[in-house]
């Protein structure tokens, strides 16, 4: 059984314009999709990886899997379980089941927190456990995290440096022990140097305490680093998916492939090819139906434009691809 | 140093309180501000014991005659009344009250501002919609005069001013705190107080309002410094509580004697009394400004 | 060939007074940028390389300062000029700047095109006609289409937007733009295309550009030349093959190791320890010692002078004879992280 499961998730929201231009100047109501009919799963202990771009949707998908935004239609299912048909109860447990890790060091941290109650606040909100055990948890996850809790217990954020802050955001995650924990491009905004530890500290924890990860980021080469798996999502849509070595050595879809060699490396005698793409990427509002990709895509035809492909190939190795013109496509030595 | 886990609730009281001396006096204002109102306070409180004579009983003068309208002297340092009373003992038991309504309007009309400025700005949608009408309802209503009628309709008694002036006083901190919630609560860090499993209302109080509180303090200054220039001017036209005494309350005494032209001295104490505190409470709001705006702190 | 010098920086310092002190965020700085050739400055955050630029371009806050032994362009002393002088003749003519975050410098409420029209004619006698024309060339030039000269700037995307800025710093035939973050922020396909067009620029009008960025990627496909910028100083220069493959400086060898390569996703990334140093009041010896694996006792006293270690190849290490070893020894973790 997958930890995980989304079938044909889709997320809308809607722009509405004021209701005087809506009347007087006619303008109607447009919709952004941000999610269309995305199919996941997600195994146990397993680092999903989720690439993809601006307006590509998965920050939205974060949202959803951490319950804090509902799909528009489609079914979420956690351990099998739809999280929309959950009551308030089971919605309690999920929740500690499933933790968020956010973006920004600088802006995910409450100021007025102190360091020890940023970590102890969801065990306190959700009353996991008596008020001085969750101070001990408090305290050991802070050490597992590489923050001493004598030194840092009584601190405030503004005293401590990006790279401290996010271990923070771990922790307060973590201390939870979630199954599943969502992390949303932890590092971008992190000095380089300080990446890597970072990286290797969720790596770490997530082979001690078992949970599995869907990592999101617009850097394939970290995603590269740390994902078991990976899919790579355009305007809303699926791609491509497979373990990531397939996937960055040897792309399939026409975007990926774009998205891969436009990827600079660091090493100046490296070539690489101009990536296979034209115009320029748009937002999802009021899409086309089909393939969001067609309209800069080398490869498509009609029939791209009109029906929506899903994510379709070998399930043997996993490695699959929402196109049907694979076959016209040359394959090419990465 | 490492700290306690669970620090007690009188300690964490305590901390912040120190916290709050601390941004006080930081700023030069600040400080002048606070060692005034300070004063005020501990003539507010400990009137009945610092004032001389009775305020509504007539005086003699040294040789024994009714000391009526007498300047400043020794014996009163304020003068006296056309009917003898001793105004020094009078501006001592007005302070009390109006620091008493002060305070009192000031509060509750902070927390009522606040609340529905926190509810309004978090939930948006229908909730903020009928809050915010409301609020508009009562913007329009011009402060003094919906304060007279409520007294003239309900009785000159203590109670009804402080109730007349806080009815008013809340729309603008509620305007105001709703708008900083807005913008609080679409920060990253109550993102991720929803995944954490908060509830709304944990968020609210728990999250949002430490964020909001400079801004709060800052209008329950300005609050309480409203309280006491409207009570003063309605007492001043005679809307006052009728059995206490009050800075307005003195100066309508003073209108009504006809004696305004000659008793300068019956006009210039109370007068005085509130454009000090009331500066000084403008200036410990500022203390508060600061830090509500961070762009204000000097480099 | 030897080029010549277009720009040439030696000894600047900037200092910053603060409530907290004083700031030393650049101190000892001395490079040249030759013509013809893109210069990198790599670094992370709060290394000085943005304060640099701005003391370069007399663009500092008011409570920095900046001092510099000379400040040369083309051979003439810019660091000396009197500041009309310096308004007039040097910045935007001849040393433009595509500024940080470009994409929230345009103002709102113009057309994108005004704006650029007016840059140009700010600082040169042209009719509004003559200055339209130069303009669409140059939209043309960065691939942008004319007519989006009459659009304004939330019309534009980020990566337009940020095309456009670079076509405000081309307006007037500068000899170097210094572009300070061109991409970052930007998606990796729109960044792909404007480092491709920022290439094809620089063939066309040959002018040298300053490149700053905290990305190695970008730096090493871009760069001729790169300088290495850590707590204001400069600790090592060289082409940018040597940096890449005879790397001197501890803190290069760090920076190789904690950056992911797509091109070699199961390599193990090795972070630096320890955070970036105060550069409040006066620092002896070298900044990045309390980080450096291979510190030895007088590091933490003698600031390390710049030294040449091959051709245009200068480091600012105490030990750079040691080298060898170095470079062996870091690519392991336990040496980092003991």
């Amino acid at each position: 059984m997958a930890l995980l499961e989304l079938k044909q998730v889709t997320r809308h929201f809607e722009l509405r314009p004021a209701l005087l231009d809506r009347l007087m100047r006619g303008r109607k109501t447009r919709v952004i999709k941000a999610v269309e009919s995305m199919n996941l799963t997600l195994g146990n202990e397993e680092i999903l990886g989720i690439a993809g771009e601006s307006g590509c949707g998965k920050s939205t998908t974060c949202m959803m899997v951490a319950g804090l935004l509902a799909p528009s239609s489609g079914q979420l299912l956690y351990r099998d379980r739809d999280v929309n048909q959950l009551d308030s109860g089971e919605l309690n447990e999920h929740r500690r089941r499933v933790q968020m890790i956010f973006q920004d060091p600088y802006e995910s941290l409450n100021p007025r927190f102190r360091v020890s109650d940023i970590v102890a606040e969801g065990p306190r909100a959700l009353r996991l456990w008596p008020e001085r055990e969750i101070s001990e948890r408090a305290a050991s996850m802070l050490d597992s995290v590489g923050l001493p809790y004598s030194k840092y217990w009584s601190r405030y954020p503004h005293e401590l440096s990006g790279g401290e802050r996010q271990r923070v955001g771990i922790a307060s995650a973590l201390v939870m022990e979630p199954e599943l924990v969502v992390a949303d491009e932890p590092l971008s905004m992190l000095d380089v140097s300080i990446r890597a530890g970072i990286l290797d500290l969720l790596r770490n924890l997530a082979r001690q305490r078992n949970f599995a990860c869907i990592y999101v980021s617009h850097d394939l080469s970290i995603l590269g680093n740390i994902a078991d798996r990976l899919l790579v999502m355009y305007l809303g849509q699926a791609m491509e998916v497979g373990a990531v070595k397939d996937v960055i050595m040897q792309p399939r879809h026409p975007y990926t492939r774009a998205l891969i060699s436009a990827v600079p490396v660091p090493d100046p005698r490296a070539k690489r090819a101009a990536p296979q793409i034209s115009g320029d990427i748009s937002r999802p509002v009021d899409p086309p139906p089909g393939c969001r990709f067609a309209a800069r895509c080398p490869y498509s035809d009609e029939s791209c434009r009109e029906t929506f492909m899903k994510l379709e190939g070998s399930s043997s190795t996993g490695h699959q691809a929402a196109c049907h013109r694979l076959e016209a496509i040359p394959l090419e030595a990465s | 140093m490492p700290d306690a886990f669970g620090i007690s609730r009188p300690g964490r009281v305590l901390r912040s309180l120190a916290e709050h001396y601390r941004i006080i006096q930081g700023n030069p204002l600040g400080r002048i501000g606070f060692w005034v109102v300070a004063l005020f306070l501990v003539v507010a409180i400990f009137a009945p014991w610092l004032a001389p004579h009775d305020p509504w009983e007539m005086q003699y003068d040294s040789e024994g005659s009714f000391a009526s309208l007498q300047p400043p002297s020794w014996q009163f340092p304020i003068g006296t009344t056309h009917l003898g009373y001793d105004l020094f003992s009078q501006l001592i038991l007005a302070t009390r009250t109006t620091m008493i309504i002060g305070a009192v309007s000031g509060f509750i009309s902070i927390a009522i501002g606040a609340n529905i400025g926190l509810v309004a700005g978090y939930y948006g949608g229908k909730v903020d919609e009928i809050l915010m009408r409301l609020t508009d309802v009562l913007y329009g209503m011009p402060f003094l005069p919906f304060v007279i009628v409520l007294i003239a309709l309900f009785g000159r008694k203590l109670e009804f001013v402080i109730l007349a002036i806080v009815l008013i006083i809340w729309r603008t901190s509620a305007r105001v705190i709703r708008a900083q919630t807005i913008s609080i609560k679409q920060r990253q860090f109550i993102t991720a107080a929803r995944a954490r499993g908060c509830s709304d209302l944990r968020i609210i109080y728990k999250h949002i309002l430490p964020n909001v509180l400079p801004l709060l303090l800052l209008y329950a200054a300005f609050n309480i410094a409203w309280s006491i220039i409207t009570e003063a001017s309605a007492s001043f036209l005679g809307f006052g509580d009728a059995d206490t005494i009050s800075w307005g309350g003195m100066l309508y005494e003073l209108w009504l004697s006809g004696k305004t032209r000659v008793a300068w001295w019956w006009f210039a104490a109370p007068s005085l009394c509130i454009v000090i505190l009331v500066t000084s409470l403008v200036f410990v709001s500022r203390a508060y400004e600061e830090i509500a705006n961070p762009r204000l702190r000097k480099r | 060939m030897t080029k010549e010098a277009l720009l040439s920086v030696r000894g600047l310092n900037v200092e910053y007074s603060t409530t907290e002190g004083v700031v030393n965020a650049v101190s000892d700085v001395s490079f040249d940028v030759m013509k013809d050739e893109v210069f990198g400055l790599a670094g992370e955050s709060g290394c000085g390389k943005s304060t640099l630029i701005r003391a370069l371009l007399r663009l500092l806050s008011s409570n920095g300062r900046a001092t510099a032994a000379a400040i040369n362009y083309d051979g003439e002393d810019i660091g000396s000029m009197p500041e009309k002088a310096f308004r007039e003749s040097v910045l935007w003519k001849r040393i433009s700047l595509v500024p940080q975050s470009a994409m929230n410098s345009l103002n709102p409420v113009y057309r994108v095109g005004d704006q650029v029209i007016e840059a140009i004619r700010a600082h040169e006698a042209a009719t509004r006609a003559e200055a339209r024309e130069r303009v669409a060339a140059l939209f043309d030039v960065v691939g942008l289409q004319a007519e989006l000269m009459n659009s304004y700037p939330h019309e534009f995307s980020g990566g337009m937007r940020q095309r456009a800025m670079i076509a405000m710093s081309l307006a007037l035939d500068p000899g170097l733009i210094i572009m300070d973050e061109p991409t970052t922020g930007l998606d990796v396909l729109v960044q792909e295309r404007i480092l491709r067009r920022i290439r094809e620029i620089r063939a066309e009008l040959s002018s040298s550009i300053i490149l700053i960025t905290h990305d190695i990627a970008v730096i090493a496909e871009m760069s001729d030349r790169i300088a290495v910028m850590y707590g204001g100083r400069i600790m090592e220069s060289a082409n940018v093959l040597d940096l890449f493959e005879s790397p001197y400086h501890p803190y290069t060898l760090g920076l190789k190791n904690a950056f992911p390569s797509i091109r070699a996703i199961d390599s193990q990334l090795i972070s630096i320890p320890g955070t970036p140093p105060s550069l409040i009041g006066e620092v002896s010896g070298c900044l990045f010692e309390p980080r450096c694996p291979f510190r030895i006792a007088p590091c933490a006293r003698d600031t390390p002078v710049t030294e040449n270690v091959g051709e245009f190849h200068q480091v600012r290490c105490l030990r750079h004879a040691d080298v060898e070893t170095f470079r062996e020894k870091s690519t392991r973790k336990s040496t980092w992280h003991s």
